[in-house]
């Protein structure tokens, strides 16, 4: 009768006994280090409520712990790191299914056994196939974006040995037992033969048994015992991660400035200005570098990357947690341990937040050690003026608040004034689209293309301030407040049912961060998703297949943070455009380089700007002659990208509105 | 060291400069009123003098459109003091009525150094500097781009023509016209200029405008157009091609 | 009070700054019959530097505590020559020298003052005087009041040799004052620093200003200046951020050139940097604002932006050159 015979060929009574203590022994020190570390998040960091939407968190932790979607994005680490996971999960629930069986209730008996047998070793093969292509990809491809140190090399030894071990200490059993059911062990029986083969005799083989019996529960209390200090603590802290996440990753709304019990505003200049989750996600993080990967500044061959950055704070962490948890004083982060020059460098792209497999938030870590930055005014001169302008004029450009609307001037139909009459739809023009001759030209065009719909729609003329979207993201919250509260009160005296914005930043804050009394709970909208929608309506017909081949660059704070992906494309279909996807699409766009407040920086030394890189991408497609566009900043970017790079008459770049206008001629 | 730093405002470049209907002066509705870039730095060196040395800095500043916003970004920099002069500046006032106006503040707080932006782009009659200094009879250096102070006395680093640079020694008390502070002025977060708005008081101080030892305009008007350069015509390849030509007419090319 | 014209002498060094010619010039020009022209001289061992000036007369004030330019010192003997001599006008140079002195003898004397005054002319019984205001921006003129008047001069209103005089003017030394009591001593120059160009002595210059916008943008100018044979130089905001040295500005506080051709690049055309290129041969701006006053100095003009210009006309001198 094929049944699990617990602790087979294990003296008794003291065999039992003593793997029974080692390893629980092990297992209590393993929780009470995990413990102590885990407590410095919340002794050193700050309180934050996160507890609020439980089954949406448990969804995270499903879809990240079990299910590993992010990982398997990229094919091959995603199956390496999915087959040595499960394989585990398999383990461990094996070992607990035994453990059930042996104390309290047996039903590993006849199929059930068998069966349990069977997956138990067949997870075996899939573990080495993992374990393979880990060897593999560890030593001989070595991948830049790997931190490639003895920490990981030791995890890897150990988990491996520990399976290799299982399947000798079960091949010397078989070997020994010889039973009827052993192909239920396919491998484990398969090593057996090895020694049936060479007429080991049994009792050797007994002592190999037990010997590797208890080397095999020694290496795995070792696990345990060494586990909270190596890079397998991943195992605890990515569910918990992945549990405490934000529900929008990436944020398109960010935190306020968080504020003591004196009202005054609390500053990330050290580990106790962060949040006791920001910490957790220091102790997250495994190094894979897919952040880095994904990051356009570090393309662009810059040393600053979001794993470093994180990477960074978990080691102050470690290195001053303690002290700081004990009363002492704890040393400055920004600008030290973490270079100014790293984080200004950041896009805020939320590229690195998209590809995380363990939900780590980069940004909001950069814009949180901004925010203390530009308090210390510890800002450079480009930004310091743009700044100063910004909230002089409302704008980056420095040029009046009176110059606001001048791109109207030439219209022959004049364009709606908000603050005067009523309107359905109120368009937030935006910075760039009034300022800049070269977008303002796509400006008049989308507004005739409205006027050609029989839209009604207006615009704040000089009533409008910047919206505040990469003010706040360059840390100066104060700004963001003061041009929110300008644009609130200039909103609040118009009569409107929606907004309308071609700018995707614009977009972003005032669907997701304006105060609710400022937009009034209306929907905010992108000029995409309102073309889209007068085209499905026939309130602009497209009398044209233009016919041409185009590829879409998804604008980050469009697609990535706000998910507004289809309607641009339906739009370009309905247009007759072939659209080609450059590889780097959707989700994994590359971003341009110039947002966060980028465009208002000095570039610094850069190997090849990440606009550059993106146009050559898209360049590369074949046939395509069309970059198309949906953001202001995007347009002006790409277009002196191809001015750079020398692909002038072989890519054009084209706002949307060009597009449509073309189709609806 | 007790610094006290007089400032001006001059019209916004940005905005259209449009003159009154009279022909004489700028029409004082539309004038944009920006602190004069010099004061800023002036504002600057003395945060900088306060913060190394130790001592107190005073603003001073004429109540002009925008003082509120430039007085409280000074004490937000760290500005001990700041005062509002209240007169009446319809139209603007000329660098000798500044002069007068802070004349008797100075006399009154008897500082150890005044510092003040060395010009003006708006001042047609002098910097109010050497004005300050004339009335009290102190020592003037100016264009000055670094300060030190000693016993009873300032090193500072004046600019001479031809890029030339010298250290002088002025005895205290002194006036001195900076020309840029010895870092650019630092960036000021809105959030600071409020928290100041809420703990600062601005001081204000009543007076009376005297014009005189200014000169009068009889007409303000835009440059000439008759010695206007012929602009080049067309694309990029056309007016490189233009310059080319002419380059080499001249004979560099 | 006569119709006689005051002029202060500016001298550096050992040097008569042109600035000083120039309001001589104006002088020559103002001055009617029986006016007199002086000048005032201060110095040590600097009588020779009286040698062309197109003065009638020349006070000259020598001490060795007068080697330099001292402010106290200049404003003091000059409030003393006014009250003397009671003048119609009294000349300096809208200058880091002339400046620091103007408005304390101005505020001591009680007369009136206008600076940065670019010509006066007269008409019929008036002296008018031109002052551009506003960075250029604006011109204001008005009449001189009738009274000792101090005016302080910008240059480019008037060129250098008329100021020049073959025939070396009468000398008359004045007494020196007590100099002992003086609040101001200069302790020493600081020369700029060593640098292999002196662009004073170019031909070409290649000049940027704030419409470069970053730093990463002068390879391209250095890369225009390269194709064409020239030296870059800059206005006071791009030295200032530390792009280019010191010894580069060209301005009120920096070099004046007179190169056979300037090349202004992205430079609005503020007088304080205007007033050191005017002893240019021919200027020519690029600035994509077109109202920009430099238009109003340079012969040759386009609004295109000097990123997309550089390159091009880079390319098309190199092709000159190779021919």
């Amino acid at each position: 009768m094929p049944e699990r015979i617990d602790f087979w060929g294990i003296p008794q009574p003291w065999g039992p006994i003593l793997v029974y203590s080692i390893v629980m022994l092990a297992a209590v020190v393993m929780l009470v280090r995990v413990y102590r570390q885990a407590s410095l998040w919340w002794k050193v960091g700050r309180p934050e409520k996160r507890w609020d939407r439980p089954l949406a968190r448990l969804w995270n932790v499903v879809k990240v712990s079990f299910a590993q979607l992010r990982l398997l994005r990229q094919r091959y680490p995603g199956i390496m790191h999915f087959t040595l996971a499960w394989a585990y999960f398999v383990f461990f629930a094996g070992t607990a299914l035994a453990t059930i069986n042996g104390h309290f209730f047996t039903f590993l008996v006849g199929s059930p056994y068998l069966v349990y047998k069977l997956v138990l070793d067949l997870f075996t093969l899939v573990f080495l196939v993992g374990a393979g292509m880990a060897a593999y990809r560890r030593f001989i491809k070595k991948p830049q974006r790997l931190t490639l140190n003895s920490r990981f090399t030791w995890s890897l030894i150990f988990i491996v040995g520990i399976v290799f071990n299982g399947l000798l200490v079960e091949s010397f059993r078989l070997a020994i037992q010889k039973p009827d059911w052993a192909l239920w062990s396919p491998v484990g029986w398969g090593l057996a033969q090895l020694w049936i083969g060479t007429g080991i005799p049994e009792a050797a083989l007994h002592t190999l048994h037990v010997t590797f019996y208890f080397i095999h529960f020694l290496t795995v209390s070792a696990l345990f015992v060494t586990l909270p200090a190596s890079s397998l603590l991943h195992i605890f802290t990515v569910p918990l991660n992945a549990f405490f996440a934000d529900l929008d990753v990436p944020a398109g709304r960010l935190p306020a400035l968080p504020q003591n019990k004196q009202s005054e505003p609390v500053y990330a200049s050290s580990l106790k200005g962060l949040t006791w989750k920001q910490l957790l996600d220091g102790d997250t993080c495994t190094e894979c570098g897919r952040c880095q990967d994904a990051c356009p500044t570090y393309a662009a061959g810059g040393e600053v990357s979001p794993k470093q950055l994180i990477v960074r704070m978990r080691d102050a962490l470690h290195r001053d947690g303690r002290a700081i948890a004990s009363g002492q004083a704890a040393p400055v982060l920004a600008g030290d341990g973490i270079s100014e020059s790293m984080l200004w460098s950041c896009t805020t792209c939320g590229a690195c937040d998209e590809e995380c497999p363990a939900l780590i938030d980069h940004t909001g870590l950069v814009v949180d050690f901004r925010r203390w930055l530009v308090s210390e005014g510890r800002v450079e001169t480009r930004l310091q003026d743009a700044l100063a302008a910004l909230s002089r004029y409302g704008n980056s450009f420095g040029q009046s608040e009176r110059a606001r609307a001048k791109w109207t001037q030439p219209m022959p139909v004049k364009v709606k004034d908000a603050r005067k009459e009523a309107v359905e739809y109120l368009w937030f023009v935006g910075d760039y689209a009034a300022y800049n001759p070269q977008v303002s030209d796509v400006t008049r065009l989308t507004a005739e293309l409205f006027q050609k719909a029989g839209l009604d729609f207006g615009i704040l003329y000089e009533g409008e301030r910047n919206a505040g979207n990469d003010v706040r993201r360059a840390g100066e919250e104060g700004l963001f407040e003061f041009l929110v509260e300008k644009n609130a009160a200039a909103l609040g005296k118009c009569t409107y049912q929606k907004i309308v914005t071609c700018d995707p930043h614009s977009y972003n804050t005032l669907k997701n961060e304006y105060p609710a009394e400022a937009v009034g709970g209306r929907p905010v909208l992108h000029s995409a998703e309102l073309l889209e929608q007068l085209v499905t309506t026939h309130k602009l017909e497209l009398t044209k297949k233009l016919g041409t081949r185009v590829t879409y660059h998804d604008p980050c704070y469009l697609g990535r943070y706000n998910g507004v992906y289809a309607a641009p494309r339906r739009l370009l279909a309905a247009a007759g455009c072939t659209l080609v996807e450059m590889p780097r699409h959707g989700a994994q766009a590359l971003c341009c380089g110039a947002g966060g407040g980028r465009i208002w920086m000095d570039e610094g030394p850069m190997k090849e700007r990440p606009s550059e890189n993106r146009v050559r991408e898209a360049a590369a497609l074949p046939g395509v002659e069309v970059l198309v566009v949906a953001c202001p900043k995007d347009l002006v970017m790409f277009r002196d990208a191809i001015k750079t790079t020398g692909l002038e008459g072989k890519l054009v770049v084209k706002e949307l509105a060009e597009i449509i206008k073309e189709a609806a001629t | 060291m007790k610094i006290l730093v007089p400032v001006q405002f001059v019209p916004d470049l940005v905005e259209e400069l449009v003159i009154d209907a009279s022909g004489d002066r700028l029409d004082p509705y539309s004038i944009r009123w920006k602190l004069n870039e010099c004061d800023d730095h002036a504002i600057e060196q003395a945060i900088l003098l306060k913060e190394k040395y130790g001592g107190t800095v005073s603003v001073l500043a004429p109540d002009f459109e925008g003082v509120e916003d430039a007085l409280y970004a000074a004490g937000a920099k760290g500005a001990d003091r700041l005062v509002r002069l209240c007169a009446d500046f319809e139209g603007g006032a000329n660098t000798h009525a500044l002069a007068r106006l802070f004349l008797p503040l100075i006399q009154q707080e008897k500082p150890d150094l005044v510092l003040t932006g060395v010009q003006a782009y708006s001042s047609m009659d002098g910097n109010v500097g050497s004005l300050l200094a004339g009335m009290l009879d102190w020592p003037y250096v100016g264009y000055v781009s670094g300060v030190k102070p000693g016993d009873r006395k300032v090193w500072v680093r004046k600019d001479f023509p031809g890029g030339l640079t010298a250290e002088l020694e002025a005895q205290l008390p002194a006036v001195l016209g900076i020309q840029a502070a010895e870092t650019p002025p630092r960036y000021v977060p809105i959030s600071k200029v409020r928290q100041v708005m809420k703990t600062c008081k601005i001081e204000e101080v009543n007076a009376d405008l005297d014009p005189a030892g200014g000169v009068a305009t009889r007409e303000l008007r835009p440059p000439e157009g008759a010695t206007r350069a012929t602009m080049l015509d067309g694309d990029v390849e056309a007016v490189a091609d233009q310059l080319v030509e002419i380059l080499r007419a001249q004979g560099v090319l | 009070m006569n119709q006689d014209i005051l002029v202060l002498v500016e001298q550096v060094r050992g040097q008569v700054a042109d600035i000083t010619y120039t309001m001589l010039a104006q002088a020559r020009q103002l001055a009617s019959a029986g006016a007199k022209i002086v000048a005032l001289l201060i110095g040590n061992d600097a009588e020779a530097l009286s040698q062309d000036l197109a003065a009638d007369e020349v006070l000259y004030v020598d001490h060795p505590a007068l080697k330099e330019f001292n402010g106290e010192a200049y404003a003091h003997l000059l409030a003393e020559t006014i009250t003397r001599l009671a003048p119609r006008l009294v000349l300096l140079g809208d200058t880091t020298i002339g400046a620091d002195v103007a408005g304390w003898v101005s505020a001591r004397l009680e007369l009136p003052l206008v600076s940065c005054c670019r010509t006066i002319h007269a008409e019929g019984g008036d002296w008018v005087f031109v002052s551009p205001v506003c960075g250029g921006k604006l011109v204001a003129e008005g009449v001189l009041p009738a009274q000792t008047t101090v005016v302080t001069m910008q240059p480019g209103g008037f060129r250098t040799e008329q100021g020049r005089s073959a025939q070396p003017p009468h000398v008359a030394r004045l007494e020196p004052p007590a100099l002992d009591g003086l609040r101001i001593t200069l302790k020493q120059y600081t020369e700029p620093q060593g640098e292999d160009v002196d662009i004073t002595h170019q031909p070409l210059l290649v000049a940027v200003g704030r419409g470069i916008e970053r730093q990463d943008n002068l390879d391209v100018v250095q890369e225009l200046a390269d194709a064409l044979g020239g030296t870059v130089c800059a206005t006071r905001p791009v030295v200032d951020q530390n792009w280019l040295p010191t010894s580069r500005l060209v301005g009120k506080s920096g070099k004046t050139v007179k190169p056979t051709v300037y090349l202004a690049l992205g430079i609005s055309g503020a007088p304080e940097h205007c007033e050191a290129i005017t002893g240019s041969e021919m200027i020519i701006a690029v600035n994509t604002d077109p109202v920009a006053p430099i238009f109003n100095l340079a012969r040759y003009g386009t609004t295109l932006d000097l990123l997309d210009l550089a390159p091009v006309l880079a390319e098309k001198a190199r092709a000159v050159k190779v021919r």
